[in-house]
């Protein structure tokens, strides 16, 4: 039944991929990890608070939800730091983070309220695009994840150029730009359909 | 008034002949759910309608995406695969020994990621403080576990074989026994979640949550396969999954871990 080789054999189609299935409603004491979103080392300078609600399309916040962020350090390097969510092998309980180390990924659990909070360090850019944190979206309901982007407000300029922003139709581009509430705060809502339905990627 | 499994047996039939139609006009094979399967309610008002917006990674080799986090040692302890063994008791149930490979579209070995399941216990019975079914709690199972791929790709876990439960879809519908699993791939574009079923399992005509992969090649490879030689003698039975991730990766070339 596990059969997965080959329809076609000719390179890259050789084997074909598993199915996504949803994440369903019981992952929540399996899945969160404490200090899931806490990826900045404690009071690293370049930290940023990103956070923000998941909504539905009638505009109800989602209590189940699941998002998970990876970004690249502020010098634009990739993480490649182990211990995103350290085990104690005397409790069989999670450590969590060590508070020094950037892993560059965290993972969270809206709350009653729909809400999701994460403290990261300000992406650096890479490549010719403008900063961001990817975003990945899991949730019951939702048969397969969706990806998206976290780009920070600051650098117009930046954003005008980045290659991704400038496909994106202009009125929906501001879904994935965050809005600035403090200096070092920003809300990006997660809309998953209906009005101001957020843009979702698909890598190809 | 209340929606009957007849009632989602028809949507199902109708979203698979649609299907069939599809691909009989030469549209692509479909290997992931529509989003919008509608037999599956809780999709309703949780997909996006908006088409994505495509991403050709060739352009671009250095974006995040085709990186992704890394696991180690200190991430995982030795017990975390062997649901078996988290509590002072044996668990009730079935023991199985579950394992395959984590592969990449080309069917190469995705080494040192993270997977991670997680199940109901072998009354059906979630240990999820939302869980409304009524079927006994087993105080010597939690139904979590994790691992690291080693280097040829290989996981494997030991747990209870999960019974099938009730869910609130539509009146009498229930869920075939599965295990949830979580994996990372190389790249953050390989991410996947989705759940391993069981062979031969009588319920899989009625479930709209497995049937929201319409190609029924892409069902089959989400059942594992009853195989002898991973049984354990005296112990447990052996079931055989490998796990394909899907989305560009680069990172093939500076793969050295
Ligand atoms: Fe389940």
């Amino acid at each position: 039944m596990t059969d997965i080789a080959t329809t076609d054999t000719h390179g890259a189609e050789a084997v074909l991929p598993t199915p996504s299935q949803t994440v369903g409603p019981f992952y929540g004491y399996a899945l969160p990890i404490p200090d899931g979103g806490n990826i900045a080392p404690v009071g690293h300078p370049d930290t940023v608070t990103v956070h923000g609600h998941v909504y539905d399309g009638e505009g109800n916040p989602l209590p189940d939800a699941l998002v998970e962020l990876w970004g690249a350090a502020p010098d634009g390097s990739v993480p490649t730091a182990t211990g995103s969510m350290r085990r104690d092998p005397a409790s069989g309980g999670f450590v969590g983070r060590n508070g020094l180390e950037f892993t560059g990924w965290g993972r969270i659990q809206t709350d009653a309220d729909g809400h999701w909070v994460a403290r990261t360090l300000r992406p650096g850019a890479r490549g010719g695009g403008a900063p961001y944190l990817a975003v990945c979206v899991f949730a019951r309901g939702l048969l397969m994840h969706l990806f998206t982007r976290i780009y920070l407000p600051g650098d117009d300029a930046a954003l005008a150029a980045d290659p991704v922003l400038s496909q994106v139709e202009e009125g929906r581009r501001s879904t994935l730009v965050a809005e600035e509430q403090a200096p070092a705060t920003y809300r990006f809502d997660i809309r998953l359909q209906g009005e101001n339905e957020t843009v979702f990627l698909e890598y190809q | 008034m209340a929606l009957t499994q007849h009632d989602i047996d028809k949507e199902i039939a109708a979203e698979r002949d649609a299907y069939e139609q599809r691909v009989a006009g030469g549209a692509p094979v479909e290997h992931h759910p529509d989003r919008g399967y509608a037999p599956y309610r809780s999709s309703v008002l949780r997909h996006p309608k908006r088409p994505p917006v495509g991403i050709d990674v060739t352009k671009d080799p250095e974006l995040v995406e085709l990186s992704s986090p890394a696991w180690g040692e200190r991430d995982i302890t030795e017990l975390d695969n062997d649901l078996t063994r988290q509590h002072r008791g044996e668990p009730v149930g079935e023991r199985i020994t579950v394992e395959g490979r984590l592969l990449d579209r080309e069917g190469r070995p995705v080494r040192g990621q993270l997977v991670e399941i997680w199940q109901a216990n072998s009354a059906g019975r979630y240990a999820h403080q939302r869980e409304q079914h009524d079927a006994p709690l087993d105080p010597n199972f939690t139904g979590a576990g994790r691992t690291l791929t080693d280097d040829h790709g290989f996981y494997r876990f030991t747990t209870i074989q999960p019974g099938p439960y009730p869910w609130r879809n539509h009146t009498n519908a229930w869920r075939p026994a599965h295990i949830h699993f979580s994996v990372f791939g190389r790249s953050f574009t390989q991410r996947l979640v989705t759940q391993m079923y069981f062979p031969n399992d009588p319920l899989f005509p009625y479930d709209p949550i497995l049937h929201a992969v319409t190609d029924q090649a892409a069902r089959d490879r989400l059942v594992a396969a009853y195989d002898h030689n991973l049984s354990v003698p005296e112990f447990s039975l052996g079931y055989r999954w490998d796990i394909v991730l899907d989305g560009p990766s680069a990172t093939w070339m500076e793969e050295g871990r």
